[in-house]
């Protein structure tokens, strides 16, 4: 074992556990090779250093938190201006204070703590967060940061805790927080008002928790243990709830509660019995507990967001029911369709609206010249439609007829209120998607031909059965041509004036695209009934705004002929994002990692590469290795692992992903690969203190190593603070700028 | 020397008379009535175009693979001595008669046909028996999907037979690895792995899954080999290297082979040159190279230039202006400058041409010697047939009001100054006072005033812009991107000052002798690069399909109907044997967890080889039906049904696998149930902890836990081949006589020391956990 490397700081990895949980490390090499080596190893840690250990942990530990707190806190009020995406989440936030109803490709959690921190710090909801630089003026937006500055400085004491556990060892518990604290981009991303640092706060806290339930394996079902176990679900469901990215800490949380519940399944002096409590102790935790907090957390949010507002046009006729303010809100129309009633019809597709036409022909050479049908996004008097039998033109709602339900499979005509002519189709193609056929309205009067019939069917319905307003699912069906009347999603020219194209789908699969819902309904013969009866449940809203959330995902698509942040450029620090201000007499903040943490960290991965594969290569060789080598082999392998992991958890799905990406998408990332290379140095440098053992000033290397990274990180901070701090005066290719010189890549823009 | 005059000579053949008979009916199935029908079915249309492009050596452009598999095609079309003329324009269209329709479909029916006696192989090389080996490849041979899709030109059969080869000659390779590494039959098979794995990826990308595979089986029969103490480093070294070469190098040089071949072959220009850059157009026949022959390479002040974006998208086009000003109000009440238009137009025209010029001197003419212009320098471009400046100001441009205007100036003295200055930035130079060369250079155009860069942003103008591409000034340039470079084209050095002359000169061709070669790498690099980028629009069809609809078979495809006759032929498969397979599937992913399960608590229910080769048999067919199906879930394009059928053959092969393992473990428990289990278990068997034995499939599962008495005995010396010793007796009536070496055991040691502990054996067994 060398002599006390680390400064007294560390003592050593192999140590027998102390406190109530023991060391992974140690856990992972196995009882006997842990006695052996500690019987082995001559010089043991004294007694009296080990009383000073547990005060000077603190220490380190109130350290670590203080500089982080510190760094984030630092001119927090600067610029008092919107800053990039504040002009979202900031407005998102005063949504809930306002509680006005909007939509948000991401779940609401993150937001809501937003809200809530500005409601708790006086923030009253009023500033309009138009767009990026308006000043904030007598607003009170410091709590709003302060409290996304909190979370961010939580997240260096998270990971130096988190290296610690799993390395056992200070130094590179110091490291990691050192680079943490250091890094330019971290402490930009912590100091305004944004998800990620919220998001972070959760990865790093379920990571940490992970970790420190693992340690406390040997003891299952102590008190510690539920704790962390519990703690872990929390984070979790916290991790999910602000942005879908969760997903891959819960991923790798699964990840190693599979291996460790195999672990435990193999393990013969264990019961069935005793395996299967294991199982519904992390099951509780671990999927029903977070599952339960994700759920209410939308509770709340459906709950807090009551009045109408500008998400309302994103969701279902039905889910706007709740909004009030909306016109659904309380209203009251006849539930099931009959003759003659009038209504609007829906396309079940978001954002394209309701099926419209209007006294304009098709123009010469599109198609037939008859009259223009689309759908429209606002609400129109030219939306209405009559339902008619299609082979009487008899008025319906003459009060001697007896009410006649519309029933699933009818054929029927749809008039169109204003100009009295029939939806028609036929075989001419449509003005865009040229294999469909044309739409238009037909006939004088309501009197038109067989191309006007249409069956109508709800979608897995049996025949004869009525339909429903807002509820039922229907599809129009061409009675001669056998297409579906569908919304193409396309914009018309201007001859259409820009609503969007309706077409009849001779390809009968059922899309979104050719699925409608009634919505207004009028009809004075039938009785009225609340909406209410049709409001959705609680589980039909969670699920209808997951889908109206992945759909507006999967929408954010970049457009052609826009350079756009790729995956590969993150790592290397290819290019920032500019938070403030372009030119030299604004106040600029710009994105960016610290070059040196982030190249640095780069490196680590590529050295762990290649320093895991020679270890595992070597113990399936079944090279016998000294025993202070193998136990930093094992921390190695199986801390170093579970970061490794981390990072390409949090890396390599962005490569598979269709949607616009931008450069903060890797910080999660970079806080595993941060971990990594604080433990990596210190095993390497240990490695090399032990190597060397036959020197004389051999115990030095792994504490000068330590050191100089340490300052060599504080020393690139300084040089790059003014990225994160704000910077004003010339750009970095003036010698006068505080960036002179500084421009490393050509692709930094400050 | 005379040694054969000594002994007899003897020739000893062995013909396996199942292969020759499975070939035999494979071939009759798939070659019968070949010919028929003679009109074009389904995606011939498609294939077939490539065939005659092939055929008449005229550069294509096919986005949606590799180009090996239709350059199998067009071998057959080769053979049969097809001219290429054929019109290609409708499904159902008769074949004129010099169209040898027989040995154009000829290749891919014989490799449908050859992949019925491989999946026997495969089978009886997994270690089952023939009985097993003889119902796959009778499977495959009555599966009317795989016969419908081989007796067409299509690729899916010439796909399935190289996943089909690459799977059997590694299971040869690593059963020839026990016995005789690195003897010849070793290396053959191990090289021919890689060659069909390249050969899968070269028909389809989707054959890289299959490829991916196949590597995975291997790095885990390779980290077994690391494990084995009993070679030496440097054999073990050796073994890594010669799987690397053949699995991973030589993969990637047949790769390059087939581009190389298809670029040796399709040497004339044709209709999708113009995806191409300029460079790769000058590199073929005809066309572009026709018009660039000759050009002078240094483009000078003086020089009549066309300017070709680089990024293609939408469409290729030229920078262009003509007489049309921009409106002075837009539709959106936006103003604008009124100035000259400056577009990007994607056809040939006059008003493409623009001379450079220097702004220190009125010249519009080449000196003599000419004065090449170098990255740095600042230069006008005059508009040929307008004689504008282009020019671009702090103005909103029409349809990106985010980006400057891009105009030719126009004086209207309205106190907006000309700002015509643009800085040269050659993009990919060599060193800073590199020249500008025709074809080679891409450039930029920086705005010496503003440092705007010349961007097309790509969205068509409204009428009054004549519907061509909008051009920008883009002011934030982030980093490098196509749509801001710009080459030239057509060049030539402009000879005369008069605007009149000028004008006929413009119109006049160009001149021709020098042919630009590219290497081959930057070819093939921007072939591929392009291939892979080129987006497909995403068309509906009538027979599309999702994958879920693909297992149960809720889709077809209808390929082809007689116009008279109504004689039609169906893509649709066997439903009895696509549903048994899904359901051998099914069973076979519940019995491996269920064993999975009871091997980690120590009850082994099968004897370790049995157990590996029924882990390897799922690995390849099991693992090949995933990884060739569920990657379509998140592909974007159009799909049919007939993707599945790689996954599909797979998905086949294991059906017997499944069957004979139930008959031979699992009935057998079954009738063990009546006979007491210690009758077949040495002694001490069944001293097992009662927990485990609860969880089993009853009592009389063979428990390979040690017993007390074994610990005792000093269990930790127990040696493996002991085990085997015990388990290598035959042990069912339907069992096969040759006991085969248990596959996938690579390298196991005899002499290697068991773990500690009384669980030992089984437990080392499971540490090995091999495929």
């Amino acid at each position: 074992m060398p002599p006390a490397v680390g400064g007294g700081l560390a003592g050593s990895e192999l140590r027998p556990r102390r406190g109530r949980c023991g060391s992974q490390a140690a856990r992972a090499v196995g009882p006997d090779v842990a006695t052996e080596a500690t019987a082995r190893s001559p010089k043991r840690p004294a007694p009296s250093s080990r009383r000073f250990e547990a005060p000077g942990r603190w220490a380190l530990l109130a350290l670590v938190t203080l500089m982080s707190f510190a760094t984030r806190f630092h001119r927090l009020d600067q610029p008092p201006h919107i800053c990039w995406d504040e002009t979202h989440f900031g407005k998102m936030g005063s949504y809930y204070i306002n509680r006005t109803f909007f939509f948000d490709v991401h779940p609401p959690l993150g937001k809501m703590l937003i809200g809530l921190a500005g409601h708790l710090s006086g923030y009253d909801g009023t500033f309009l967060f138009q767009k990026p630089g308006d000043e904030y003026e007598h607003h009170s937006y410091l709590g709003m940061r302060g409290f996304c500055a909190f979370l961010g400085a939580l997240l260096i004491p998270f990971a130096y805790l988190t290296v610690l556990e799993l390395s056992q060892s200070l130094p590179a518990a110091l490291l990691t927080a050192a680079l943490l604290t250091f890094d330019t981009g971290c402490l930009t991303l912590s100091q305004y008002i944004l998800l990620d640092p919220i998001l972070m706060f959760f990865i790093m806290a379920a990571m940490l928790s992970m970790v420190k339930y693992n340690s406390c394996a040997n003891r299952p079902f102590s008190a510690p243990w539920w704790l962390w176990l519990s703690l872990t679900g929390v984070n979790l469901a916290g991790a999910l709830g602000v942005k879908f990215v969760g997903l891959f800490i819960i991923l790798q949380v699964g990840w190693n509660t599979v291996s460790d519940l195999w672990h435990l399944f193999g393990d013969l002096s264990l019961s069935m019995v005793t395996v299967g409590k294991h199982l519904t102790a992390r099951i509780l935790c671990l999927i029903v507990l977070p599952l339960a907090l994700y759920t209410a957390t939308y509770a709340v949010h459906f709950m807090v967001l009551n009045r109408s507002g500008p998400g309302d046009g994103f969701f279902s006729s039905a889910f706007q029911a709740r909004l009030s303010g909306n016109n659904l809100h309380n209203a009251s129309i006849p539930e099931h369709l009959a003759y003659g009633s009038v209504i609007t019809v829906k396309s079940a597709r978001m954002a394209v609206g309701y099926l419209h036409s209007h006294g304009h022909l098709y123009p010469e050479g599109i198609g037939a010249r008859q009259q223009q049908v689309t759908t429209y996004l606002h609400k129109d008097y030219n939306n209405l439609w009559i339902i008619k039998k299609h082979n009487t033109n008899s008025d319906p709602l003459d009060p001697s007829l007896p009410v006649e339900f519309v029933r699933h499979g009818d054929v029927i005509r749809l008039e169109h209120k204003e100009t009295s002519r029939n939806l028609h189709s036929h075989y001419h193609e449509a003005p865009l998607t040229r294999k469909h056929y044309q739409v238009t309205g037909y006939g004088i009067n309501g009197t038109g031909d067989s191309n006007d019939f249409w069956r109508i069917e709800v979608v897995n319905r049996k025949f004869g059965n009525r339909i429903k307003v807002l509820r039922s699912r229907i599809r129009l069906i061409h009675l001669v041509t056998g297409c579906v009347l569908g919304s193409s999603g396309k914009v018309l020219p201007k001859w259409g004036w820009e609503q969007l194209e309706v077409t009849c789908t001779p390809y009968l699969k059922e899309t979104l695209n050719s699925i409608w819902n009634v919505e207004d309904h009028i009809n004075p013969k039938l009785p009225n009934i609340s909406l209410d009866v049709l409001q959705p449940s609680f589980p039909e809203i969670m699920l209808e705004a997951h889908m109206v959330m992945i759909r507006g995902n999967n929408g954010l698509k970049p457009k052609d002929n826009e350079f756009t942040s790729k995956p590969w450029h993150w790592p290397i620090n290819y290019q920032g994002l500019r938070f403030s201000g372009i030119n030299d007499t604004d106040f600029r903040v710009y994105l960016l990692g610290n070059p040196v943490v982030w190249w640095l960290n780069l490196l680590s991965i590529a050295l762990y590469l290649l320093s895991g594969s020679i270890f595992a290569v070597a113990l399936q060789r079944g090279a016998r290795l000294p025993a202070e080598v193998e136990g930093l082999s094992q921390v190695l392998l199986q801390g170093g692992g579970q970061l490794l992991l981390g990072w390409m958890m949090h890396y390599f799905p962005f490569f598979l992903m269709g949607r616009i990406l931008y450069f903060h998408h890797y910080f999660p990332a970079m806080l595993f690969s941060s971990m990594l290379t604080g433990l990596l140095w210190d095993i390497l440098l240990r490695l090399c203190a032990w190597s060397l053992a036959s020197f004389s000033l051999a115990g030095h290397v792994h504490t000068l190593g330590i050191l100089s990274l340490l300052l060599g990180i504080a020393y690139s901070f300084y040089l790059f603070h003014p990225l994160a701090y704000g910077m004003v005066g010339p750009l970095a290719q003036d010698p006068r700028s505080p960036m002179a010189g500084l421009r490393w890549l050509e692709s930094w823009d400050f | 020397m005379l040694g054969f005059l000594q002994r007899p000579v003897v020739v000893t053949a062995d013909i396996n008379l199942n292969v020759v008979a499975l070939t035999a009916v494979g071939l009759l199935s798939r070659l019968w009535q070949l010919a028929y029908p003679r009109a074009v079915v389904f995606d011939e249309v498609y294939y077939g175009q490539y065939i005659s492009f092939y055929m008449k050596r005229i550069f294509f452009f096919d986005g949606s693979g590799p180009p090996f598999g239709h350059m199998l095609l067009a071998l057959g079309g080769y053979l049969g001595g097809f001219d290429g003329n054929f019109l290609w324009n409708r499904i159902g269209a008769e074949y004129s008669t010099n169209v040898p329709v027989w040995s154009l479909r000829l290749l891919p029916a014989l490799a449908g046909a050859l992949s019925v006696p491989m999946a026997y192989q495969i089978v009886w090389e997994l270690g089952f028996s023939h009985c097993a080996a003889v119902g796959a490849a009778l499977l495959i041979l009555i599966e009317n999907a795989l016969i419908t899709q081989s007796r067409l030109m299509l690729l899916e059969s010439a796909l399935i037979f190289f996943n089909l080869l690459a799977v059997l000659s590694y299971l040869k390779f690593s059963n020839s690895q026990k016995h005789g590494p690195f003897s010849p039959s070793w290396w053959f098979w191990l090289v021919l792995t890689g060659v069909a794995c390249a050969c899968a990826v070269g028909i389809k990308y989707v054959g890289v899954f299959t490829y991916l595979l196949v590597l995975g089986v291997a790095a885990v029969h390779a980290w077994h080999l690391i494990g084995d103490q009993t070679l030496s480093n440097v054999r073990v070294l050796c073994h890594l290297l010669a799987r690397a070469v053949a699995l991973l190098v030589i993969p990637v040089l047949v790769y390059l082979l087939f581009f190389y071949v298809h670029l040796l072959v399709l040497c004339r220009s044709g209709p999708h040159d113009q995806i191409m850059s300029s460079a790769f157009q000058a590199s073929l026949e005809g066309g572009l190279a026709r018009i660039t022959q000759g050009q002078p390479l240094e483009v000078a002040y003086g020089s009549q230039v066309t300017l070709k974006n680089a990024f293609g998208q939408p469409v290729p086009c030229w920078l262009h202006s003509h007489q049309s000003t921009y409106p002075v109000i837009y539709e959106n009440g936006r103003g604008s400058s009124h100035q000259q238009q400056v577009t990007c137009y994607p056809f040939k025209d006059v008003n493409n041409w623009w001379i450079v010029k220097d702004p220190g001197r009125h010249q519009l003419v080449v000196n003599n010697p000419p004065r090449p212009v170098r990255h740095g320098d600042v230069v006008q471009l005059v508009h040929g047939m307008t004689t504008r400046l282009l020019n671009t100001h702090d103005v909103a441009a029409p349809l990106s009001p985010h980006s400057q205007e891009v105009s030719c100036y126009i004086d209207y003295n309205v106190s907006m100054p000309a700002q015509n200055l643009w800085r040269l930035d050659i993009v990919n130079r060599e060193s800073d006072t590199d020249v500008w060369k025709t074809i080679l250079s891409e450039v930029r155009f920086v705005h010496v005033n503003t440092s705007a860069i010349l961007k097309l942003s790509g969205a068509p103008l409204p009428d009054w812009g004549f519907r061509q591409l909008e051009v920008v000034g883009e002011q934030l340039s982030r980093g490098y991107h196509g749509s801001t470079v710009w080459s030239v084209e057509e060049h030539r050095y402009g000879r005369s000052q008069e605007q009149k002359e000028r004008e006929l000169e413009l119109h006049s061709p160009t001149q021709t002798d020098v042919s630009r070669n590219l290497s081959f790498m930057a070819r093939f690099s921007e072939l591929q690069w392009r291939m892979l980028t080129v987006r497909s629009d995403d068309s509906e069809h009538k027979y599309s399909s999702t994958p879920l609809d693909w297992v149960m078979l809720d889709t077809n495809i209808a390929y082809w109907l007689h116009p008279r006759t109504s004689a039609q032929i169906h893509l649709l498969g066997n439903i009895v044997i696509w549903a048994s397979a899904s359901l051998a599937t099914l069973v076979y992913a519940l019995l491996f967890i269920w064993y999975l399960f009871r091997r980690r608590r120590r009850v082994c229910d099968l004897p370790e080889d049995c157990w590996l080769r029924w882990a390897l048999a799922g690995a390849l067919c099991a693992g090949g039906w995933a990884v060739n199906y569920v990657p379509f879930f998140m592909m974007e394009k159009t799909l049919f049904l007939y993707h599945y059928l790689p996954a599909l053959t797979f998905q086949i092969l294991l059906l017997p696998v499944v069957l004979e393992h139930i008959s031979d473990h699992l009935c057998r428990y079954g009738a063990l149930a009546a006979t007491p289990p210690w009758g077949y278990g040495s002694r001490g068997v069944l001293n097992g902890d009662s927990s485990v034995m609860q969880m089993g499939l009853g009592s009389q599962a063979r428990l390979c836990r040690g017993s007390e008495d074994e610990a005792n005995e000093g269990c930790r010396e127990r040696k493996v081949a002991d085990v085997h010793g015990r388990w290598g007796r035959p042990f069912g009536p339907g069992e096969r006589q040759e006991q085969r070496e248990g596959e996938g055991n690579v390298g196991r040691d005899p002499e290697q020391p068991v773990a500690r502990g009384r669980t030992a054996w089984c437990m080392a067994e499971i540490n090995q956990e091999a495929l």
